[in-house]
């Protein structure tokens, strides 16, 4: 899905997941791991803690956004 | 280790005022068998039903299927940490029930199960429209959790599938079927030779949280590392299933007890192979998770001197990404890997299958396309609740069409896409 | 009865001459031409050639919308039950031809078609999918085996018989899955298949690992303080209530939703619904799979221009790669209609 919004919007477009082996098959080019399955941009228990990891993965997200990749790229900082 | 597989032939199931088995009948004590569950408060109503083989009957949403077995003779209990102790089981007698199953039927907690068709097409996709079944149908108690609804409905599955052969345990054997090897890899070597290739079977157990879950000893295996079975264990109930949803690849308990792998390779050992044992291993929910163990498994697999495994996924989706690392990590530690999962063609059957491909997965038994749609004729009776079908996987609200008919994908079929290629379906080009 | 057949061939096989006749227009023609006879034979008397259409390489492929338009009004009029087209083996135009015109003789007329190939011909890569085709070797030398096999197939096709897997039946397969029934099960399959592969035999996989198409990665983003960026999931996150109906897995369809009154999901407006993973963390806190909390904030401190008013939401698991394809195509249009600069999606 990723692919095809990027190829006919032509626009950057992340994917954040966490099961990356198949985001890099089937050909997202900007990613971001995410936490883990259920809860991707989650981390239940402290809310504090949680709100800040969820806008750290945002960040960079954003931050793969404004990058300039020849290839596939995980973006994991 | 030598297990004797002592089994009852039962071809029909009726009501009686005692349970037991004669002449192939098993009788079912209504009274004596719902007993079970007095008391149990996470239930606000529990009741027994019978389906049989060829009625024009509908078993919807199910939960799980047990085949009725208990010990006869050795080691611990069937179910260990469930019904039986901790104790290692598979050695000594076990009695089974041949022909009879125990299904759970319950209604909607999230996303709902699948159905089992007791005449017409659907009894192609599964073994249970041949099988005598005694369904336990449930409805939770309200202001119940999940998770406590499920484990009650787990734990009442096995207990009446233990009592059903517990009860029937002086009944008369039909067939016996010996299931021995030597303990150890230097044992098995010995017993079967240096020529003859060594397998190893990787059996992965989905491990995904509430509704997705398999137990080992009654041990979550989302806490466990990858470990070594004695095929023997499985057939004495060590696993457990307590996933919910995705009827048509869920294990369901019956499938482990007859897990087809462990049944063909032990049928084999000694004669043109040498089946080393079961390697359980996970699904896991983290990438973390799912390399961990998939390592680990090809470090036991390693350890044991195996040359070829056989693989076998359950479910779809994420869990791809693990069978493509264990036959990745297996090939390259030099074991020749075989994998047995399903496809996600689309309706049209035009979509790639698979969520994830590795170009080491190069042998597939493919135990078909989940989306393919069949239509179901209308069942003169529905045992649990037809209007499930609306939120079963492979369905929606349009499925039933006004003469009662259901046009639904084969992933609403209870166990059609099975993983263990417990049935002959496969999947080919057109 | 016997089935009606209708040949079709290009000016060479027709024998109107070589390249000097690969202009001439579509033409009928009665009684058996070039290859004909050995169709006549390989058919027996289970079908008749009722007649032929003959069409220039070059004019079907520079005109294909009138030279289709012309063949099968032809065709029509012989009221066939079945067009055999070619065979075209690695002739470029004459397969394109040959597919162009089964395709739209299955598709507007009902008829069965077949026709054969060359595996590398470009029509298989244009046309592959939606026709039946025999395999051929790559030069008319191999017409001996062809005509039968093309006749075979076309014989099955129109006994409405319940067709076996492609490799049995000997077509070219059309990259379709079906479900069929083995000798064996699954298990036993495995087992004889990790015989032979350990001891090097050949073995057949029931299913080859494809390629994924990759793309070229889109230019980033210069300004992100002025860029507008959406918000996607496929994480099966939903209005509460799910109004659209999208479905818990295998889903059919994707919704858009106005998130530009909202800063924050919660259990009272959103909730989810994919029937492949736990949902316990996301039913507490939609956010953990669609962000748009920390969205909205990171919108307010101006790190970005502005979020943009809809997010794009379906489930995942057990979507068929072709629709998820197809809801990308369309989300992208929308994006480009509207100005987007960039996209976040997110998935369980």
């Amino acid at each position: 899905m990723v692919r095809e919004i990027e190829r006919v919007a032509g626009i950057p477009v992340v994917q954040v997941a966490t099961i990356v082996p198949i985001m890099v098959t089937v050909g997202a080019n900007r990613i971001v791991p995410g936490i883990a399955i259920p809860h991707p941009l989650g981390k239940p228990g402290d809310p504090e803690e949680e709100h800040a990891v969820r806008r750290g993965l945002l960040l960079r997200a954003l931050k793969a956004i404004v990058t300039p990749i020849e290839s596939q790229t995980i973006f994991r900082e | 280790m030598k297990l004797e597989l002592c089994k009852a032939f039962v071809r029909d199931v009726q009501w009686g005022k005692r349970t037991c088995l004669a002449g192939g009948v098993l009788q079912v004590d209504k009274v004596s068998a719902l007993a079970l569950f007095e008391g149990e408060k996470r239930f606000s109503s529990v009741d027994l039903d019978l389906a049989r083989p060829g009625e024009s009957v509908r078993i919807i949403p199910v939960k799980d299927v047990i085949e009725p077995r208990c010990k006869l003779s050795g080691k611990g209990e069937c179910f260990p940490g469930i019904i039986g102790g901790p104790e290692t089981v598979g050695s000594g007698s076990t009695l089974v029930l041949k022909g009879v199953a125990v299904v759970t039927v319950g209604p909607i907690v999230s996303i709902q199960e699948g159905l089992i068709d007791m005449s017409g097409p659907a009894t192609e996709y599964n073994p249970y429209g041949q099988t005598c079944n005694v369904c336990l149908v449930v409805q939770p108690a309200k202001g119940v959790e999940k998770a406590e609804y499920e484990t009650a409905l787990r734990l009442a599955g096995i207990r009446l599938a233990w009592y059903l052969a517990d009860v029937c345990r002086g009944a008369g054997v039909d067939e016996t079927e010996v299931v021995e090897a030597a303990d150890s890899v230097e044992g098995k070597a010995a017993e079967c030779g240096a020529d003859l290739p060594r397998f190893v079977y990787v059996c992965q157990a989905i491990s995904q949280g509430l509704l997705h879950d398999t137990f080992l000893y009654g041990v979550d295996v989302k806490q466990i590392l990858p470990t070594l079975l004695q095929p023997q264990e499985i057939l004495d109930g060590a696993m457990v299933s307590a996933n919910c949803v995705s009827a048509c690849d869920k294990q369901n308990t019956f499938h482990h007890q007859n897990n087809p792998v462990v049944l063909e390779l032990c049928r084999r050992h000694g004669k043109d192979l040498n089946f080393l044992g079961v390697i359980v291993t996970t699904e896991m929910m983290t990438l973390a998770g799912k390399i961990r163990s998939s390592e680990y498994t090809a470090k036991l697999a390693r350890m044991l001197g195996a040359q070829v495994a056989i693989i076998t996924e359950e479910g779809c989706g994420n869990p791809d990404t693990d069978i493509c690392m264990n036959a990745k990590n297996l090939e390259e530690a030099g074991i020749r890997t075989v994998v047995i999962g399903n496809e996600v063609a689309g309706q049209d059957g035009s979509s790639q299958g698979l969520a994830d491909v590795v170009p080491e997965m190069d042998a597939y038994v493919s135990c078909g396309n989940i989306n393919e749609v069949v239509v179901l004729p209308p069942m003169e009776r529905v045992i649990g609740d037809i209007r499930a079908i609306a939120n079963v996987s492979g369905g929606d609200e349009k499925s039933i069409r006004p003469d009662g008919s259901i046009a639904c994908e084969i992933q609403s079929i209870i166990g059609s896409t099975n993983e263990l290629g417990i049935s002959k379906i496969g999947c080919e080009w057109v | 009865m016997r089935k009606r057949v209708v040949l079709y061939m290009n000016q060479f096989f027709a024998g109107m001459g070589g390249e000097e006749a690969a202009h001439m227009p579509p033409e009928a023609r009665t009684g058996l031409v070039g290859p004909g006879t050995a169709f006549a034979e390989a058919f027996g008397p289970e079908a008749e050639i009722v007649g032929t259409v003959v069409c220039g390489d070059n004019r079907y492929t520079e005109d294909m919308e009138g030279s289709r338009v012309l063949c099968l009004e032809l065709l029509r009029s012989m009221s066939p039950d079945c067009l055999v087209a070619g065979p075209a083996f690695n002739a470029g135009r004459y397969g394109v031809a040959c597919g162009d015109l089964c395709r739209a003789a299955s598709r507007d007329l009902g008829i069965v078609a077949v026709t054969g190939w060359y595996p590398e011909n470009p029509g298989k890569e244009l046309y592959g999918n939606d026709v039946y085709a025999v395999p051929t070797p790559d030069s008319a030398r191999g017409m001996k085996e062809a005509v039968p096999a093309m006749a075979r197939l076309a014989l099955r096709l129109l006994s409405g018989v319940r067709m076996g897997p492609a490799r049995e039946e000997s077509y070219l397969h059309r990259g379709i899955r079906k479900n069929f029934f083995h000798e064996l099960d699954g298990a036993s399959r495995a087992v004889e298949m990790g015989l032979k592969k350990f001891r090097g035999e050949p073995f057949r996989t029931e299913l080859e690992m494809p390629v994924f198409k990759k793309i070229p990665p889109a230019a980033p983003v210069k300004d992100l303080r002025t860029a507008t960026i959406a918000l996607c999931s496929s994480g099966g996150i939903v209005p509460k209530g799910n109004p659209d109906r999208i479905r818990v897995s295998s889903a059919m369809s994707w919704g858009r939703y106005d998130v530009s009154g909202i800063d924050d999901l919660t259990p009272e407006n959103y909730e989810s619904i994919h029937g492949g993973y736990d949902r316990t963390w996301a039913l507490e806190d939609p956010d953990r799979v669609l962000p748009l909390d920390e969205m909205r904030k990171l919108e307010r401190e101006g790190v970005f221009g502005k979020l943009y008013d809809f997010v794009s939401l379906t489930t995942g698991t057990a979507t068929s790669v072709a629709n998820a394809e197809r809801f990308g195509r369309e989300i992208g249009e929308i994006f480009k209609r509207d100005g987007v600069d960039a996209a976040i999606l997110t998935s369980t």
